[in-house]
């Protein structure tokens, strides 16, 4: 668990080495600024000490070169941190094509997290080194915030949408879970492990028993499976076959990450929150060719369940409607 | 600048000590109406803000909502504010001639002018407090009371609730300047010589008239045709 | 202009009808509670803002006290989650909204913007009178929010929690605010059109002094910016009780509006803390140099730059709150260029030292601690305006002590740096200049042991408003609880030496330091109506070949 009195954290993603490489540039640049400026003040101060001979200050107006060269100056400094960090900030919000999905749901006090073999954790999340990850994740109440010190990684989590942390572990170890963002009484206790292990490992984890686990496990893809059919969705979203009128809702098999018209010009596209709103608020974004009649499921639903049929709408590939979800083979 | 029996009671204005001359006085109050306007439509702009997110972000359900409010008693109530706003400046302008009629009469077509307004505010609000469309538990919106288009409903309604009751509150305010106004027009305080304060009301009054006619189009006209 | 001049000579003698008696000052004018609590002389409301604003200091401070109690040990022994959350929480209103935001405007505004520009009074002095009253009305809603059983927002009030979750006294804190917004509102009113339309003849916009043009430049955030969070405010009092939806997710309201609406008004603030600030800096670094600052007009114009640009980068609070990558890269170059006017002024009060005549009293410490200080927390500042920085730091200590070394090590520092270069004028005594210097050190001292380690707790990753934390943190956060005790002690020092100077300290003259400004060109304390004659000015500012050189300072 690192030193009794550590003085700067464990870099522990790949995100980490970026972010810290661009602390030491700011580390560098402030510490020439500061220890320039408590070496002057008093040598200043002292040079230029009130004393006979020195009675008052040199009648000095200015120097608009001097302004600007130290106008000028700051201005590039910053502009150079302004780039870097924004660089390394979209790097923080593209995660890469191919990751390990993990659905994440905040509510006080607690995280829940769901991997994609439907294997479950409170307030821990194991993930393999190497891999990216890719949360997904909600909150049931209040705005929370995910964040992993080691990793360099934060993002708020919020009640009525998804959204996505990504990250790369590059160390096996253990490392703190925070939640980030005031959200009561056991604020500062919401919050655990994040445990990197070496793939076999985690395999071995992963396809292990959850203590405490209640039935058997089902990944969320098929869990949004049964789902699909126990709320009738089928009877809708289907491929009309020959002969058979147009079905009611778009095919839904391949149309996740497609671009889709909607009606009145304008394109979506078909992610996590189209999906997830589709299902509470249907009328909102419809697509263009179908009529406004799916009804909402709002109320009767809970956000597991949609994040299931998010998952299952997900896996649904051009051929078929089958659901896979084994492992990625690391990396990525 | 004598004009018969409705003048002032003559005299210099009352200068505050901190003023050199009643020029500056008067330049330092309108100054500072000015400035305090500026501030009320950052307010105000605050409101706009929040309407325009979810008028953005909710189009049809809004027109939808829009369609609840009663154009005709808006756009009667438009005209009667512009209508208190021209009564205004004629308070204003008889306050500057001294006018003591001119002045008692103006304000009170405003007072009464702005009650109109204010009654017919009333009503509308009865309406909506009958037809369950106050935003608060208890909100039904074409017969249901859940549901995201509810919900949508409901901002709108939040929206428009706050935003003329807002507007309301300041015409309120309004009105209690007009009182002082009326009080001390009747014993002819106000002249050419000094008619500060009627200037100034005069502008919060054309202030909180122009804010209306930017909710009226807002909230009444939301609907296509 | 000259029609005000001549009109403005012509009724001076108008007024001035009677001859002064010289021994009457404003303070001793006239006596009892009432000549003093329905006073209309802006440098009496000074005072009456002096006690309540330092009130609501001690009383922001004993909640600090009792946080680096709690957080000297890693689990929450000391007191509940739910007390601690309120303490934190209430610490954070009453020196946000009740000290930083008002003391320097309320107290040395109030004071001085009148005497510096050579005016009688403000523009209004009713309205002066009324802020005071809705200071304390908003400060009574509040205390009795408190006393009641506090509010655990924190200072922010973020939605959906104070709005469906807390069971706190949100409604009257928020009513607090709302009544010292107005307050708020009305000093900044007063400030721009007195500044506008009440100088004294000659005294053109380029001849002011640096401090006026730092209240101007405050004054226009106080109006542009209040407003917004008081209708803020009302929306979630509203939906608070009415439960209207505003930002209600299940309603299609959106939590982060919330947010959007509270920092378009909440980052401006820290500019209505630190221009002011700014403004009392360059007042002392000119006087101890006994040289005018260099580059005044860059200086001046710096300010309006900053409270411009400072509307504009309120989202800098919002790049990890689910708000749009290409918004926070719009925020994120914005911020870095309200950096610049800040690292602009820094220069020119460092070149004014060069070649001047600097002596070393209290004020010009405190100066001098500003810069420095300043410096830290405006280069962390720029830290956290780096997108791919803040991710990590953002809702950490890192924050925290941010905000701190700005408002504390530079706003606090600024407003005791003026207390006490402006207490001979304000109350016709000399402090003692050896605890004034003892206190100074303790003060510098104090500060950089409670915050720094805070920037290292940051980075480590401990989060704010966290009760309890993980022992490997807790070496820090004794550290930073020990510097606090010695910063209360340097806060402590100068209350009982002010007071201990109003009965026993030496007399002051009409200008003890030798310092340029029309406020040092009537007596200590001044009459009140200010001046016997109003002045004509036909001096550029801070030209210290036309006044007298300072007197040893008192010990």
């Amino acid at each position: 668990m690192g030193s009794n009195f550590p003085l700067f954290p464990e870099a522990a993603s790949s995100t980490a080495l970026r972010v810290d490489a661009l602390f030491f540039f700011w580390l560098a640049v402030a510490a020439f600024f500061t220890i320039a400026i408590f070496v002057l003040l008093p040598v200043l101060a002292i040079k230029y000490r009130r004393r006979p001979g020195r009675l008052i200050g040199k009648a000095v107006h200015g120097s608009t070169p001097l302004e600007i060269a130290w106008s000028a100056a700051p201005m590039a400094i910053v502009m150079v941190l302004f780039v870097w960090g924004a660089e390394v900030f979209f790097h923080m919000y593209r995660p890469p094509n191919e990751t390990w999905d993990v659905d994440v749901v905040g509510k006080r006090w607690m995280w829940k997290l769901e991997h994609p073999n439907g294997k479950r954790e409170i307030n821990e999340l194991h993930v393999p080194v190497g891999t990216a990850v890719k949360l997904h994740m909600t909150s049931e109440d209040v705005i929370h915030s995910f964040y992993v010190p080691a990793f360099r990684v934060k993002q708020d989590v919020l009640p009525g949408r998804y959204t996505t942390l990504w990250f790369r572990a590059i160390k096996t170890g253990k490392y703190h879970l925070f939640c980030a963002e005031y959200c009561g009484n056991e604020h500062s206790k919401m919050g655990g492990w994040v445990t990197v292990m070496e793939p076999a490992d985690f395999q071995q984890w992963l396809s292990g028993e959850t203590a405490g686990a209640t039935g058997p496990q089902v990944s969320p893809a098929a869990a949004g499976a049964e789902l699909f059919t126990k709320f009738a969705c089928s009877s809708c979203h289907r491929k009309a076959g020959p002969g058979e009128p147009p079905s009611l809702g778009p095919n839904l098999e391949g149309i996740f990450g497609t671009t889709v018209k909607l009606q009145g010009g304008a394109t979506v596209t078909v992610d996590e929150n189209y999906v997830r709103e589709s299902i509470l608020d249907p009328t909102a974004k419809v697509v263009d060719g179908f009529l406004p009649v799916m009804p909402t499921f709002k109320g009767q639903m809970n956000e597991d369940q949609v994040l299931a049929l998010v998952a299952y709408v997900k896996s649904l590939t051009k051929s078929d409607a089958s659901a896979s979800a084994a492992a990625p083979a690391g990396g990525g | 600048m004598a004009d018969s029996a409705s003048t002032s009671h003559g005299g210099a204005p009352p200068v505050a000590h901190q003023f050199a001359t009643a020029r500056q006085q008067r330049e330092a109050a309108n100054l500072g109406m000015w400035f305090f306007l500026v501030q009320e439509v950052l307010f105000f702009g605050g409101l706009f803000t929040v309407y325009a997110v979810y008028r953005f972000r909710f189009p049809e359900a809004w027109a939808e909502a829009s369609r609840e409010l009663d154009v005709k008693l808006g756009a009667i109530n438009t005209a009667v504010l512009i209508t208190s706003s021209l009564t205004m400046a004629m308070a204003v302008h008889g306050a500057q001639l001294g006018k003591r009629s001119q002045q008692m009469v103006s304000l009170l077509l405003t007072l009464a002018l702005g009650a109109t307004f204010l009654g017919i505010k009333a009503i509308e609000y009865h309406h909506k407090w009958v037809e369950h469309l106050m935003p608060a538990p208890g909100f039904q919106f074409h017969g249901a009371s859940s549901g995201p288009e509810v919900g949508h409903a409901r901002l709108f309604f939040a929206c428009y609730f706050v935003m003329t009751g807002m507007h309301a509150l300041h015409m309120v305010i309004g009105f209690g300047l007009l009182l002082w106004l009326l009080k001390n027009a009747a014993a002819g305080v106000y002249s050419g010589a000094y008619n500060t304060p009627v200037e100034n009301v005069g502008l919060y009054w054309h202030f909180v008239d122009i804010v209306w006619i930017f909710l009226f189009p807002l909230l009444y006209l939301v609907h296509p045709r | 202009m000259s029609t005000i001049a001549s009109d403005s000579v012509a009724a001076a003698h108008e007024l001035d009808h009677e001859p002064l008696d010289e021994s009457l000052d404003y303070i001793n004018a006239s006596y009892g509670m009432r000549s003093w609590l329905l006073t209309l002389d802006h440098k009496r409301i000074a005072i009456l803002y002096l006690c309540s604003v330092t009130f609501a200091f001690l009383l922001g401070a004993v909640f600090a006290a009792m946080v680096r109690i709690e957080l000297l040990t890693p689990a929450g022994d000391f007191m509940q989650a739910e007390t601690y959350n309120k303490v934190f929480t209430m610490h954070g209103v009453m020196m946000v909204f009740f000290f930083l935001i008002p003391a320097i405007p309320a107290v040395l505004g109030n004071f001085l913007v009148p005497l510096m520009i050579g005016a009688k009074d403000l523009a209004f002095p009713r309205l002066n009178l009324a802020s005071w009253y809705l200071y304390n009305l908003g400060i009574a809603f509040t205390l009795y929010a408190i006393a009641t059983g506090g509010i655990d927002t924190g200072w922010t009030f973020y939605v959906p929690y104070s709005t469906q979750w807390s069971t706190s006294n949100v409604i009257p804190v928020g009513l607090g605010v709302f009544i010292i917004g107005f307050s708020s509102i009305l000093t900044g009113l007063n400030f721009l059109v007195t500044i506008h339309r009440m100088r004294a003849p000659g005294l053109t916009w380029f001849r002011l002094p640096l401090f006026i043009w730092a209240m101007y430049a405050t004054s226009l955030v106080i109006m542009l910016g209040t407003p917004v969070i008081a209708i803020t405010v009302v929306l979630l009092a509203l939906e608070r009780i009415f439960h209207m939806g505003f930002f209600d997710a299940s309603l299609g309201g959106d939590p982060v509006l919330f947010q959007h609406l509270f920092w378009f008004y909440s980052h401006p603030a820290v500019y209505i803390m630190i221009l002011p600030a700014m403004g009392v800096v360059s007042e002392l670094i000119s006087t101890f140099s006994r040289k005018r600052i260099f580059g005044y007009e860059f200086v001046a114009f710096a300010s309006l730059a900053i409270a411009l640009i400072g509307f504009l980068v309120w989202g800098h609070h919002l790049f990890v709150s689910g708000q749009s990558v290409y918004a926070g890269l719009i925020f994120s170059a914005l911020t870095m260029l309200v950096a610049v006017p800040s690292a602009v002024k820094v220069f020119n009060w460092m070149a004014t030292l060069y070649e001047g005549s600097v002596s070393l009293e209290t004020p010009m410490l405190y100066a001098l601690g500003f810069i420095g200080l300043f410096v830290i927390g405006g280069l962390t500042g720029v830290f956290l305006g780096t997108l791919g920085l803040d991710v990590h730091v953002t809702d950490t200590y890192f924050v925290v002590a941010h905000f701190h070394y700005v408002m504390v090590g530079g706003t606090i520092m600024a407003y005791m740096g003026g207390l006490h270069f402006w207490w001979p004028k304000i109350s016709g005594k000399l402090y003692p200049e050896f605890w004034g210097k003892i206190s100074a050190a303790l003060i510098f001292i104090g500060f950089n042991l409670t915050f720094f380690p805070q920037f290292v707790l940051g980075y480590l990753g401990m989060p704010r408003r966290y009760w309890s934390y993980p022992p490997e943190f807790q070496v820090l956060n004794v550290l930073s609880s020990a510097g606090a005790s010695i910063l209360g002690i340097g806060y402590l020092l100068p209350l009982i030496y002010f007071i201990w100077s109003m009965r026993y300290g030496k007399d002051a003259t009409e200008n003890p330091f030798g310092a340029t400004g029309l406020e040092w060109r009537t007596s200590s304390p001044p009459p009140t109506e200010n001046f016997a004659v109003t002045p004509t000015v036909t001096w550029e500012a801070y030209d210290y070949s036309s006044v007298p050189m300072p007197e040893v300072s008192g010990g």
